[in-house]
C-alpha cells in the first residue's frame, strides 16, 4: 500500500514538474526585440523552446509513468525487449534527435549566423569604435573625415586622454570620443569595432540579440541593424573586475536628425 | 592468493594503500569541501537574493568580506571562484570519479586492489594537500582568486587587474597543478586495473556499466587534463617571470602599461576548454554509469540496451575531445570554427539520447521498489534529460549568441555537473553505504532528503535558465544596475530561498551519515539482492577483498531469472546453475 502511495507521489513530482516547467518556461522570455538580424535568433530559440518543451515534457511524463506503473507491478513485464524495438528505439529516437538537433542549426542557425558574420557593412553603416576598459565604454565616432585617427597605448592616461589618441594624426582631429552613451541613427546599419584596454569584457545589448567578447590585442567586429528608435541598455557579459555589474552603457537608436544634432553637440 | 599480514591502525587507516579506504578517504574529504562549497553558495545566495541588505552578523563572522554588513565586491568574486572551482574539482571530482571509482573498480573487477596500491595512496595524499592548498588562499593578501573557475587571462594574469589575482591567483593555480598530478595518477591506474587485473571471464563486454564509465572517464582525464597543466604552468610564467604567453601588447591597467607584448588571451580559452569539456564528461558519465548499475537492483530486471550503452560511452567520451570551441563561440574566435564546432557538439546529442532512452526504458516492466538510492537514481534520470535538453541551446552558435554567460549556461552547467553528478553522489552513497561500513543507512531520513534535494535543486537552476532567456549575465554582484532586469528580483528570491531549502536539507543525510555509521543497522553481504561482484564478499569486504579469485560466468544484469538465493544471479553463479544471459 505505501509503495504505491508513494509511487503516486513521485510519479506526481516528475509529472508535476514537466507541465510547472512547460508553464513557467513559456511566461519568461527575451528582452523585446531591436534589431533585424535578432529575428533570426528569435526564431532559433523559439524553435529550440517548442522541440525541447515537447521533448522536455513527453520524457518527464514518461518517467512519471514508469515509476506509476512500476510501483504496482507485483512480477516484471518480460526481461528484453526484442532485439528489434532495442534497435527501434536506439536509432529513432537517436535519429531523430539528431534532426531536431542539426537540423534545427542547419534550416535555421547557420543561416542567421553566416548573415551576421559574413555581412559586409553597408557603405552607409554608422562606424564606432568601442573600447572596454575596466568597468566603462569609450565610444568613437570617426568624425566627418570617416577615418579614425591613430591611437597609441604609449599616449593613453585615462584622465587626458583615454585612447591615446595620436595627435600627430590629423585623422584624429575631428574624432568624437564619448563615455558610456552610444548613439545611432535610425535606419541604417551599425558598424562597431570592439576593443579592450585591460582585460575581456563582453558587448552585449540583450535587445538587440548582439554578443561578443571585446578581446585585449583584437578587434573584433559587430555589424546590425536596429529596427526601432528608442533608449537601450548596454551590458559587460564577461567577467572584467569589481564593477563588472554596473559596467553599464545606455545605447540610444534615434532619427538621422536627432542623430545629426547630437553629433554636433559633442565637440 | 596473496595473503594480508596484519598491519598497525596508521598503516590501514591513515597511510593506507587498501583502495578502500583510500576510496573512503576520498570521499569524506570531498564531502568536507562540499560544505565549504555550499557555505560559499548560501553566500552567494543571500548576496543576489538580497542584495541591498545588510548583514552585521556576517561582517563579525568575515570581517574581510563584509564591511558595514554588506559583502564586498571583491569577496562576492572570490566566493563564486571557489564555490565553482571547489564543486567541481574538490567535491565531486573526488567523491564521485576518485572516490567511488576506487571504491569500487577493483571490487567490480575482482581484484584485490588497484594495479598501482602505492601509486594510488601517493594520489590520495597529494589530492589532499592541494584541497589544503586551496583553502588556504582564502587567507593570502587579496583573498582567493576572483577570476572565475575559468581564470581566463589577463584578469587573471595581473594583480592591479581584481585583488584575488594578487598571491590567490597563484596559490589557485599551485593547488589546480597539485590536483592534476593527482588526478593523473588515479585515472592512470584506473585504467590499469581495468585492463590489467580483472578476474577471469569477466571480459569487457561483462563488465558493469560502473566500470565501463570510469575506464572512459579516466581515460579522457588523462588525455585533457595535461593541457591544463602546461596552461596553468604557462600561466603562472605570466604573471611572476615575464613571459606573455596570454598577454598582448598595449594592455593598460589601472592605467599603468602593462610591459608584456604578443601573447594571446584566447590561447588560455582553447587549453582551459580542451581540457574544461571532457572534464564535465569526466564527472558526468560515472554518474551515468552509476545510475545504471543501481536501476535494475530495484527494478528487478537487466538494464536495457547494455551493448549500445557501452557504445554510447566510448562514442561520447570521443566526440567530447572535439568539441571545446563550443564554449568559445563569441570569444572572437573565427565563425568558421564556430560552425564546426556547432555541428560537432550536437552530434554529441546522439550517443546521449540513446544513453538517456535506455535508463528511462529501463524502468520499462520494473517491479519498482523505490527504495533511497532508487529515488536519487530517478533524480539522475530526470535532470539528465533537461540538463541535456539545455545543451541543445547552448551547442547551437546561433541560439549561444544571445545565451552565452548568462544565468542559461549557470543553469544547465548545475543541472548536468551539479545536479546528475549530486544526484548520482547520494544514490551511490545510500547504495554502497552498506557495503562500505557494514551498517545500513535510514530509509526514512533518506526519503526525506530525496524531497528535500530533488525538488529545491530543479526548481533553482530551471528557473536559472529562464533568467539567462531573459538576459541576466552570468557573475553578477547584483541586478540592481538595469532596467531590463528590473523583473527578475523577485525570481532570485525564490531561487535564493529554494537554495536554503537546499542547503537544510542537507543536514538530514549529514545526520543520517553519522548516525548510521555507529548507530545504523547491520547490513547482510548482499542488502539489495545485487548481482556485481563486491557483493558477493562481506560487508565490509576484507583487505585484499577476495578471499580467493572469484570466476566469473556472467555480465551484471542477471536479474529476473530463477537463482539460488531469489531473483537474481551474481555474477559468480556458474553457468550450470542459471543460464547465462551474456
Amino acid at each position: 500500500m505505501f509503495r504505491k502511495i508513494e509511487g503516486t507521489f513521485v510519479s506526481l513530482l516528475f509529472a508535476g514538474t514537466a507541465f510547472v516547467g512547460a508553464w513557467w518556461g513559456a511566461h519568461s522570455w527575451l528582452p523585446s526585440l531591436a534589431s533585424r538580424h535578432g529575428a533570426g535568433i528569435d526564431s532559433m530559440l523559439n524553435y529550440l523552446l517548442l522541440t525541447v518543451g515537447a521533448l522536455f515534457v513527453a520524457g518527464y511524463v514518461a518517467l512519471a509513468y514508469f515509476i506509476w506503473r512500476g510501483s504496482r507491478r507485483d512480477v516484471i513485464g518480460p526481461r528484453f525487449a526484442s532485439k528489434k524495438t532495442e534497435r527501434i528505439l536506439s536509432a529513432g529516437l537517436g535519429l531523430g534527435m539528431a534532426i531536431i538537433a542539426e537540423g534545427g542549426v542547419l534550416a535555421i542557425g547557420m543561416p542567421v549566423w553566416s548573415e551576421y558574420f559574413d555581412a559586409a557593412p553597408p557603405a552607409d553603416a554608422v562606424e564606432i569604435e568601442v573600447t572596454a576598459q575596466q568597468f566603462m565604454w569609450n565610444v568613437r565616432y570617426p568624425g566627418a573625415d570617416r577615418v579614425f585617427g591613430r591611437t597609441d597605448p604609449k599616449l593613453v592616461d585615462d584622465n587626458s586622454n583615454p585612447l591615446g589618441l595620436d595627435p600627430a594624426d590629423p585623422h584624429g582631429k575631428d574624432d568624437v570620443v564619448g563615455l558610456n552613451d552610444i548613439t545611432v541613427p535610425f535606419g541604417r546599419a551599425v558598424h562597431v569595432r570592439l576593443r579592450s584596454k585591460d582585460v575581456i569584457h563582453s558587448f552585449f545589448l540583450p535587445n538587440f540579440r548582439v554578443k561578443q567578447d571585446a578581446v585585449p590585442g583584437m578587434t573584433p567586429e559587430v555589424v546590425f541593424f536596429p529596427t526601432r528608435t528608442g533608449q537601450f541598455e548596454l551590458a559587460c557579459a564577461e567577467l572584467c573586475g569589481l564593477a563588472h555589474y554596473r559596467m553599464r552603457g545606455t545605447f540610444n537608436v534615434v532619427s538621422q536628425k536627432e542623430f545629426d544634432e547630437w553629433l554636433r553637440t559633442q565637440k | 592468493m596473496v595473503t594480508h599480514p596484519e598491519i598497525g591502525v596508521v598503516r590501514r587507516y591513515i597511510f593506507s594503500t587498501d583502495h578502500k579506504i583510500i576510496g573512503i578517504q576520498y570521499i569524506l574529504t570531498g564531502l568536507v569541501m562540499a560544505l565549504v562549497g555550499a557555505t560559499l553558495a548560501a553566500l552567494i545566495r543571500l548576496q543576489l537574493g538580497w542584495p541591498e541588505t545588510t548583514w552585521p552578523l556576517l561582517s563579525t563572522l568575515l570581517p574581510a568580506g563584509y564591511q558595514g554588513g554588506v559583502m564586498l565586491p571583491e569577496f562576492y568574486l572570490a566566493v563564486v571562484t571557489m564555490h565553482g572551482t571547489i564543486m567541481v574539482f574538490f567535491f565531486i571530482s573526488y567523491v564521485l570519479v576518485s572516490g567511488f571509482g576506487n571504491y569500487l573498480v577493483p571490487l567490480q573487477v575482482g581484484a584485490n586492489d588497484m594495479a598501482f596500491p602505492f601509486l594510488n595512496m601517493l594520489s590520495y595524499w597529494i589530492a589532499l594537500l592541494s584541497a589544503l592548498v586551496m583553502i588556504f588562499s582564502f587567507f593570502v593578501a587579496g583573498g582567493a582568486a576572483a577570476a572565475g573557475w575559468t581564470a581566463y587571462p589577463p584578469l587573471s594574469a595581473i594583480a592591479a587587474a581584481v585583488p584575488g589575482s594578487g598571491m590567490g591567483q597563484s596559490v589557485w593555480l599551485v593547488s589546480m597543478a597539485l590536483f592534476i598530478a593527482s588526478f593523473t595518477m588515479s585515472g592512470l591506474n584506473i585504467v590499469a586495473t581495468v585492463l590489467s587485473v580483472r578476474a577471469p571471464g569477466l571480459s569487457m563486454m561483462r563488465l558493469p556499466l560502473t566500470v565501463w564509465s570510469y575506464f572512459i572517464a579516466s581515460i579522457l582525464g588523462l588525455l585533457a587534463f595535461p593541457p591544463l597543466t602546461a596552461a596553468a604552468v604557462m600561466l603562472l610564467f605570466d604573471r611572476h617571470l615575464g613571459t606573455s604567453f596570454f598577454l598582448p601588447s598595449g594592455l593598460i591597467i589601472a592605467n599603468k602599461l602593462v610591459a608584456n607584448t604578443g601573447g594571446s588571451p584566447l590561447l588560455w580559452q582553447h587549453l582551459f576548454w580542451f581540457l574544461g569539456h571532457p572534464e564535465v564528461y569526466v564527472l558526468i558519465l560515472p554518474a551515468l554509469g552509476i545510475a545504471c548499475d543501481i536501476i535494475p537492483a530495484f527494478t528487478r530486471k537487466p538494464v536495457f540496451g547494455y551493448r549500445a550503452s557501452v557504445w554510447c560511452l566510448v562514442a561520447v567520451g570521443c566526440l567530447s575531445m572535439i568539441v571545446w570551441g563550443h564554449h568559445m563561440f563569441v570569444s572572437g574566435m573565427s565563425p568558421f570554427s564556430g560552425e564546426y564546432f556547432s555541428l560537432a557538439t550536437l552530434t554529441i546529442t546522439v550517443p546521449m539520447t540513446i544513453f538517456g532512452v535506455n535508463m528511462l526504458a529501463s524502468l520499462w516492466g520494473a517491479k519498482l521498489e523505490l527504495k533511497s538510492p532508487m529515488l536519487f537514481v530517478c533524480g539522475v534520470i530526470a535532470l539528465f534529460g533537461s540538463g541535456g535538453l539545455g545543451g541543445l541551446f547552448l551547442g547551437n552558435a546561433t541560439a549561444d549568441m544571445q545565451l552565452h554567460d548568462t544565468y542559461f549556461v549557470v543553469g544547465h552547467f548545475h543541472m548536468m555537473i551539479g545536479g546528475v553528478t549530486l544526484m548520482a553522489t547520494f544514490a551511490a552513497i545510500y547504495f554502497w553505504f552498506p557495503k562500505m561500513f557494514g551498517r545500513t543507512m535510514s530509509e526514512a531520513l533518506g526519503k526525506l532528503h530525496f524531497w528535500l534535494t530533488f525538488a529545491p535543486f530543479f526548481t533553482i537552476f530551471f528557473m536559472q535558465h529562464f533568467l539567462g532567456i531573459q538576459g541576466a549575465p552570468r557573475r553578477y554582484y547584483a541586478f540592481t544596475a538595469y532596467d531590463y532586469l528590473k523583473n527578475t528580483r523577485g525570481q532570485n528570491v525564490i531561487i535564493s530561498l529554494a537554495a536554503f531549502l537546499l542547503i537544510s536539507g542537507q543536514f538530514v543525510f549529514i545526520v543520517n551519515f553519522a548516525w548510521s555509521l555507529f548507530r545504523g543497522r547491520v547490513a547482510a553481504a548482499n542488502p539489495w539482492r545485487a548481482t556485481t561482484l563486491e557483493w558477493t564478499v562481506p560487508s565490509p569486504p576484507p583487505h585484499g577483498n577476495f578471499e580467493t579469485m572469484p570466476a566469473v560466468a556472467r555480465w551484471p544484469y542477471e536479474y529476473g531469472v530463477p537463482g539460488p538465493d531469489g531473483d537474481f544471479a551474481t555474477q559468480t553463479v556458474p553457468a550450470s546453475a542459471v543460464p547465462v544471459t551474456l
